[in-house]
């Protein structure tokens, strides 16, 4: 039973079948048919449509990269609903107002706010919905509609007596007044929310038919690959194309925005073909950027005061009257999300439209650039969102750059056009994770606890220069530089912290858990470091700064207790431990580490305790949670984007290692009972991993590791150190 | 002109003698569910059996991959014991790597029926999960163990 529409309609990726007149898609136009009302299906609002024939379509306006909003999301709506969770199909949303993320005002997914931010407006679609059928069958049986409840796809009378399921009452329901106040459930009398659901779209991930981007196939589509400038900021000076056009199977070369692409009838001629391009580049400003020397540049600006980020009491003076003093600073490395799907994009413009079908995060901004490429209407490009093969933030560009590409080379061609990246032009292909730095100076009283503390923070601006910066960027300060730092829980009375913009030019972007991924490692691994100076064990510490943040608590202890803090680690392994807000939601997390002959960090196990208020799908967060651990354990132990004569020195996963099975720890999640309103669940995993682990490596060692990733030779470097 | 036997099918395809199987699986036979994660071998995502022998597809040309019996996840159906595993644990997030791992996992499970987790790490350590799903990838691998009756071991 396939149960999912976005593109994975079977005919569409026929083995070898020639496919004519082009693809019919499930996909809903709410316009179109708010008139086809009459004829049968019950559409109460963009979210909902249900047929006779007893299927209740939910329209998901949610990209799934993983994280399981294509499960989550028809929960929301089915709990208020009553629907029978077997006949529950879900369909992609197209572009369109209705869809709108419900605080960005356009369409898209990320920030881990999908449930977040769906949840009233999805309650409130399904709780509509279930009051019209029960008016209809009310009105049909001549009964008090208080007197008809639904339940689990039917409407039954309270006598017992009558029924009429969904289906029967579509036809009458579509004709009643859509109500505008409705209730919504106690959190007490949930039967769906809360209770482990089986996702949707898993048996379609395990045969083979879930469509993904890279998937979509179209009468005559042909493939293309871009030379990109090898220097971030490069430009084409100019190009010699003549054998690549001699390479059989290459149809043409056409010059873009961002290079020089080389479109063929299939992937591995337009690969050679880009081979035998001979392009003169003019390699621009970063020619010379060598990561060794931005590091010091990073260092050197953090000498000086930046722009307060926050500020309570006064530092200084606190500083000047502690009993102790410590500095340290902590280094960050640039990231690539390398997505296990590279980068992809169809796109076919025609004069009058304009088709994409792409794996996006940010579907408006998407659809507004090939408006503005094609010179077309908004409302004439129609964009079919596929399954994301991972997104981690990599698919929320908003410059478009990869549905860019694909719409300028499509009208080139005056044909459909796929975009394919490899591995290498993503490892090389920026919008990393900003490198970072973060400088400290705390003070400690008498009794160990820190009286003064300063954190400066340099690293570049995501959002500067976006549409997002409206938003996101205040006073001069990107929040994403210094979200986690900047709202440190712990009370420390003379607080400051500040930052530096670090000089634009690498391409940045939001990383899964964004600034929070370097904030909590500098922040949970210097409150770890001001512990062991104060000869105090680290999680009582921690207890003590935290002592008026009973979420922060509630996790920590959860985690501190289920790993037997404490008490020797299993196989003489040490422990370490993190907790970090963020996304709305709390997760502490202890590591089992030891330090395998070779000298390089093995993690046995990962004890992770999560406060995401109300739940939704427990074994959806679980698996998040396991998902973030191990993609927070790559980067802390392999990643890292380095640059040498303004050339990225990573390429593929070789060189770009992500975590295997033989490394994976045994992770156990345990999830805090809470009424708290829902918060994220994607990205709170990521923050605490890396700081449990260089806890635990120097409970192990007695090594402090300050800079990312914690790769042997950093180890041998911080032996030297000593 | 190649000709290849796929899932018991026989085509002939259009195509240069040393193009990588894995392309002419997608895009001539246009068989999606084996995928692109890296061609060089390092991410198991185009992992294809041939001969029953778990192989990355972006490894292997055209050429050489005649004449051989050649298995993709759609070869495998809907209903292979480790599929039936992988649902019951929830093992797919984003789903992208799952061809590979399932088509790893059945080679893995028809050479060694009880694999301990050792053996685990080992046949799997070569497919990447970018969404980290390695824990429900073992724990459904000693689910089908258990399910073929030959019971597993950990
Ligand atoms: S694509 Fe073949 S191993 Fe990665
Ligand atoms: S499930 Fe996403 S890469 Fe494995």
């Amino acid at each position: 039973m396939n149960r999912i529409s976005n593109c994975s309609r079977r005919e569409f990726c026929k083995t070898g079948a020639l496919l004519g007149g082009g693809l019919v898609l499930g996909f809903y136009l709410p316009e179109k048919l708010a008139g086809a009302a009459a004829e049968g299906p019950f559409i109460p609002n963009a979210f909902i449509r249900i047929k006779r024939d007893e299927t209740v379509t939910i329209i998901i306006n949610k990209s799934e990269m993983g994280q399981g909003v294509y499960t989550a999301l028809p929960m929301l709506v089915a709990e208020e609903l009553e629907a029978d969770w077997q006949k529950i199909r879900i369909e992609a949303a197209p572009v369109d107002p209705a869809y709108n993320h419900t605080q960005w005002g356009i369409q898209g997914t990320g920030g881990s706010t999908s449930v977040r931010t769906s949840w009233e407006q999805l309650s409130r679609a399904g709780a509509a919905a279930r009051i019209m059928l029960e008016k209809a069958a009310a009105a049909i049986w001549q009964e008090d509609a208080g007197s008809c409840r639904a339940e689990k796809g039917f409407v039954v009378h309270r006598d017992g007596s009558r029924r009429l399921s969904f289906g029967e009452l579509a036809e009458k329901a579509a004709q009643l007044e859509v109500p505008q106040q409705v209730a919504l459930k106690q959190p007490g009398d949930c039967k769906v929310l809360g209770t482990p659901q089986k996702r949707l779209d898993t048996p379609d991930k395990t045969n083979g038919k879930a469509i993904y981007g890279i998937d979509v196939m179209l009468p005559g589509l042909l493939t293309a690959v871009v030379a990109r400038p090898p220097v971030f900021g490069g430009t084409v000076k100019g190009f010699d194309d003549s054998w690549a056009r001699k390479v059989p199977g290459v149809k043409a070369v056409v010059q873009i925005d961002r290079g020089v692409a080389v479109v063929a009838d299939h992937f591995p001629a337009a690969e050679r073909g880009r081979r035998a391009l001979k392009i003169g580049w003019d390699l621009g400003a970063l020619a010379r950027l060598d990561s060794n020397v931005q590091l010091q540049q990073y260092r050197q600006m953090a000498e000086k005061p930046g722009t307060v980020a926050a500020k309570r009491g006064d530092f200084a003076a606190a500083l000047a009257g502690a009993a102790r003093k410590i500095e340290a600073d902590y280094h960050f490395p640039y990231l690539a999300h390398a997505p296990m799907e590279p980068l992809n994009c169809v796109a076919d413009v025609r004069p009058d439209r304009c088709e994409i079908w792409v794996g996006t995060q940010l579907q408006t901004i998407d659809r507004d650039k090939a408006a503005a490429i094609t010179g077309l209407p908004p409302e004439k490009v129609i964009l079919h969102t596929t399954f994301l093969g991972c997104g981690f933030g990599r698919r929320a560009v908003a410059d478009s750059h990869f549905v860019s590409e694909a719409v300028q080379i499509a009208k080139a061609m005056k044909a459909p056009v796929k975009v394919i990246w490899t591995r290498e032009d993503d490892i090389r292909g920026g919008y990393y994770r900003p490198a970072a730095c973060s400088v400290f100076a705390a003070g400690l009283g008498a009794d160990g606890l820190p009286v003064a503390l300063r954190q400066r923070i340099v690293c570049q601006s995501i959002v500067k220069g976006t549409p997002f910066e409206g938003g996101l960027l205040k006073n001069g300060i990107d929040e994403t530089a210094v979200e986690g730092a900047a709202d440190s829980p712990y009370e420390i009375t003379d607080f400051l912290v500040e930052y530096h913009e670090a000089p634009a030019g690498v391409p940045v972007l939001w990383w899964r858990s964004v600034g929070h991924s370097h904030t909590a490692f500098a922040k949970e691994c210097f409150i770890d470091e001001l512990a062991h100076a104060a000869r105090q064990d680290p999680y009582a510490y921690r207890r003590k700064l935290l002592a008026n943040h009973p979420r922060q608590l509630g996790v920590l202890d959860l985690a501190a207790r289920k790993a037997g803090w404490g008490q020797p680690g299993t196989a003489g392994a040490f422990h370490g431990i993190a907790v970090h807000e963020s996304f709305g939601s709390h997760v502490a997390q202890v590591a089992e580490v030891s330090v395998t002959k070779k000298g390089s960090i093995k993690v046995h196990r990962v004890v992770c305790a999560v406060d995401c208020g109300r739940l939704v799908n427990p074994d959806t967060i679980e698996a998040q949670m396991e998902s973030a651990i191990v993609f927070g354990l790559s980067a802390a132990l392999h990643g890292q984007i380095t640059f040498k004569g303004g050339r990225v020195q990573q390429s593929n996963f070789d060189n770009y290692r992500i975590l295997g099975m033989d490394e994976m720890p045994q992770v156990e999640v345990y999830l805090v009972k809470s009424d708290e309103p829902p918060g994220g669940i994607g990205e709170p995993g990521v923050p605490p991993l890396a700081p449990a682990v260089a806890n635990a490596f120097f409970a192990a060692s007695g090594l402090r590791l300050r800079t990312l990733p914690m790769t042997p030779e950093a180890i041998k470097a911080a032996i030297r150190m000593v | 002109m190649i000709s290849l036997n796929i899932n018991n099918k026989n085509y002939q395809v259009e195509v240069e003698e040393d193009v990588p199987l894995l392309w002419v699986i997608r895009e001539y036979v246009r068989l999606t569910g084996t995928k692109f994660g890296c061609g060089i071998g390092e991410c198991g995502s185009c992992t294809v059996h041939l001969d029953g022998e778990a192989t990355p597809s972006c490894q292997i040309t055209a050429k050489e991959a005649e004449g051989r019996k050649i298995t993709t996840i759609e070869g495998l159906g809907d209903d292979h014991p480790v599929q039936l595993a992988w649902i019951e644990a929830e093992v797919p997030q984003c789903g992208y790597c799952q061809s590979g791992q399932i088509m790893q996992a059945a080679a893995l499970l028809a050479a060694n029926p009880h694999p301990g987790d050792d053996d685990i790490d080992h046949a799997m350590r070569g497919n990447s999960c970018r969404c980290g799903t390695y824990q429900r990838i073992r724990r459904a691998i000693h689910q089908a163990a258990e399910k073929s009756g030959q019971g597993g071991k950990s």
